[in-house]
């Protein structure tokens, strides 16, 4: 392994809250994402967890390129995607892909599939018209539609198959990296799980990076190497799957995979769960994160992430 | 044996136009529900598991219209009553919580009046009064400040705390059954557990029997007693809930709980794949089995 495929490196993203405050007037901002760092490396998936407003999307939107971020580098092989002499986004296009949550929202209704395949190849120099027929025939395949549905709109197809649209638009440009966006959470259970085999084939087939956002932590547990959980803009806990589904250390990952509704019939275990996770440093606590009033959210405190074991790591305060 | 609350028997509806049925949407589904009793309606979209639960509420829109059966509510059937009597019944004795709270609730009316609105209709109370009991209902949905959150539009809360607002609703009354109709699919885990919690909780200390309608089997098994599971218009299998999880009988049943990624089902060698439903589907032979409906244990036994 020659190092990371993508890195991210103490990323900020703040926006402006427009409005006057609690307290009057004046310009507020809103930490979205607060120095958030990682690597994800060549054939991995590493998925990012958390609710709404922990700042997951906004990290994605920033590696795609869609988010300008207000500090901090992100980088593809050595390459500076952010600053002044970051490549256009036609250039990082190559790289690094998104598929989106909605696929119809995404898709152009105007367009035939064939249409919005080809533009892509299009914008990088593909002129050919054999050619891309050619390209768009194969990545029509290798998402599970047939070729002579390309000339079809986007309202003609079923929820599942426009996800397999989106996903061929995401590859046609062979980029190594793929963010996925919920990719599954607005389909229907079977149809969820075609999506996710399919991914997963693909991922293998490609050998493709897969950066995933997902509040659904049963997918993500089925289809992570690594994962990261966010809350607040920062990374609470990191790990790989194994460590945060079977050994979850910080009590707001704990809390979250408690809050799954599970067929097993064992009660809520995960969020009684006190005993301190071993590597634990002395003298160290976690930083109250507000769980005690519900849907009100408390900024935490001072801290930092701390290696309890090898890969795995969580988010302590700081030491008196 | 208690007597059903409600006794859903052999309904059929379809679209209909001209008195000719054009589309059969359900072709005969039978269920009970027992007073105090949590029943789910598990099935894909389009399945026909909401389309129920809008003919027990008697919400049906043209063309949609009941071509066949009865619904017993108490002993009465639902579909004799007049639209009149229907009113009366609804919100009071049944009583409806909805997906997407922000769409069922008024914009333009604080949530306090909204749920006065309750009591002033059904139980003839004053205003003064009726606005005071819906600071109490809202104080039993656990939101907090609720003499202050009454006065709040519903743009002004969170989503959680919106379908809180419309728990304490639908609660208002005292409903012999509620219905909920994907109550928490529009919310995030956390916020969805608290809220399954509530309706559990709240159900089981009034006794209002529970009609939970989902796609997602987690959610049903955490709150439901019996699940019955729905597919294009017929329940196709029953059972009580631990039941159907540990021994799913039909092939539609075993495809949908394959078909979901479980979590701490992988292990460290590998993935299971997912099944893919269509693939049964596809295999008609499969479904054409008669459906598994287990009948109830007589009352009494250990349930």
């Amino acid at each position: 392994m020659n190092g990371p495929l993508l890195r991210v490196d103490d990323l900020h993203v703040r926006f402006p809250v427009s409005g006057a405050g609690l307290l009057g007037s004046g310009r507020r901002m809103l930490h979205a994402v607060n120095g958030v760092s990682f690597e994800l490396a060549k054939g991995e998936c590493l998925s990012i967890v958390g609710e709404s407003g922990c700042g997951k999307s906004t990290t994605a939107l920033s590696i795609v390129g869609l988010q300008e971020p207000t500090e901090g580098t992100i980088r593809y092989r050595d390459q500076l995607l952010t600053g002044p002499d970051a490549p256009s986004r036609l250039q990082r296009a190559k790289a690094v892909q998104i598929v989106f949550q909605d696929p119809y929202a995404s898709l152009n209704p105007r367009q035939s599939i064939h249409t919005s395949l080809a533009a892509p190849l299009r914008l990088h120099g593909v002129t050919s018209a054999s050619e891309i027929s050619d390209r768009v025939e194969v990545m029509l395949n290798s998402v599970g539609l047939t070729p002579d549905q390309a000339k079809r709109y986007p309202h003609e197809f079923s929820g599942g198959q426009r996800q397999r649209i989106g996903i061929a638009r995401a590859l046609i440009l062979e980029p190594e990296v793929v963010v996925l966006d919920e990719p599954v959470s607005a389909l229907d259970v079977s149809i969820r799980a075609q999506i996710i085999n399919l991914l997963l084939d693909l991922q293998e087939k490609f050998s493709l990076s897969y950066l995933m956002i997902s509040h659904d932590l049963s997918v993500v547990e089925h289809m992570s190497d690594r994962v990261l959980v966010m809350y607040f803009g920062q990374i609470v806990e990191e790990g790989g799957w194994q460590h945060i589904f079977e050994a979850p250390a910080h009590p707001y990952t704990r809390r979250l995979i408690a809050a799954i509704p599970k067929p097993d019939f064992s009660s809520d275990e995960m969020a009684q769960k006190t005993d301190p996770t071993p590597g634990l440093p002395s003298g160290r606590g976690f930083v109250s994160d507000g769980s005690n009033a519900p849907d009100v959210f408390v900024a935490p405190a001072p801290s930092e992430l701390v290696e309890v074991a090898p890969g795995h790591r969580v988010r302590l305060g700081l030491a008196d | 044996m208690t007597e059903a609350l409600l006794d859903v028997r052999d309904l059929r509806l379809g679209v209909v136009q001209k008195r000719a049925t054009l589309h059969a949407i359900l072709k005969g589904v039978s269920f009970q529900i027992l007073p105090g009793e949590a029943y789910g309606l598990v099935g894909e979209s389009g399945s026909g598991k909401s389309v129920t639960s809008l003919a027990i509420m008697g919400l049906l829109g043209k063309p949609l219209s009941v071509t066949g059966g009865a619904l017993l509510f108490k002993g009465q059937n639902l579909l004799d009553l007049s639209k009149r009597e229907m009113r009366r019944l609804r919100g009071n004795r049944i009583a409806m919580i909805f997906q997407e709270p922000m769409t069922a609730l008024n914009p333009l009316a604080t949530v306090g009046r909204q749920i006065a609105e309750m009591y002033m209709l059904h139980q003839g109370k004053g205003r003064q009064e009726a606005q005071e009991l819906a600071i109490e209902a809202l104080a039993s949905v656990r939101v907090p400040n609720p003499d202050r959150r009454a006065k709040d539009y519903p743009h002004q809360m969170s989503g959680g705390l919106r379908q809180r607002v419309m728990i304490a609703m639908a609660l208002a009354c005292d409903p012999d059954l509620l219905i909920a109709d994907e109550p928490t699919t529009a919310l995030d885990v956390t916020v969805q557990a608290e809220v399954l919690r509530l309706i559990k909780d709240l159900c089981a200390e009034r006794g209002t029997a529970v009609l939970f309608i989902s796609h997602d089997l987690g959610v049903i098994a955490s709150i439901c007693q019996r699940v019955g599971v729905m597919y294009a218009g017929c329940l196709v299998e029953e059972n009580e809930t631990k039941a159907l999880f540990q021994d799913p009988r039909h092939e539609y049943t075993r495809g949908l709980l394959g078909a979901l990624p479980q979590l701490g089902s992988r292990s460290q060698n590998g993935r299971r794949r997912l099944v893919d439903i269509d693939s049964i589907i596809a295999d008609r032979s499969k479904l054409t089995e008669t459906s598994f409906i287990v009948p109830r244990r007589p009352q009494g036994g250990q349930a």
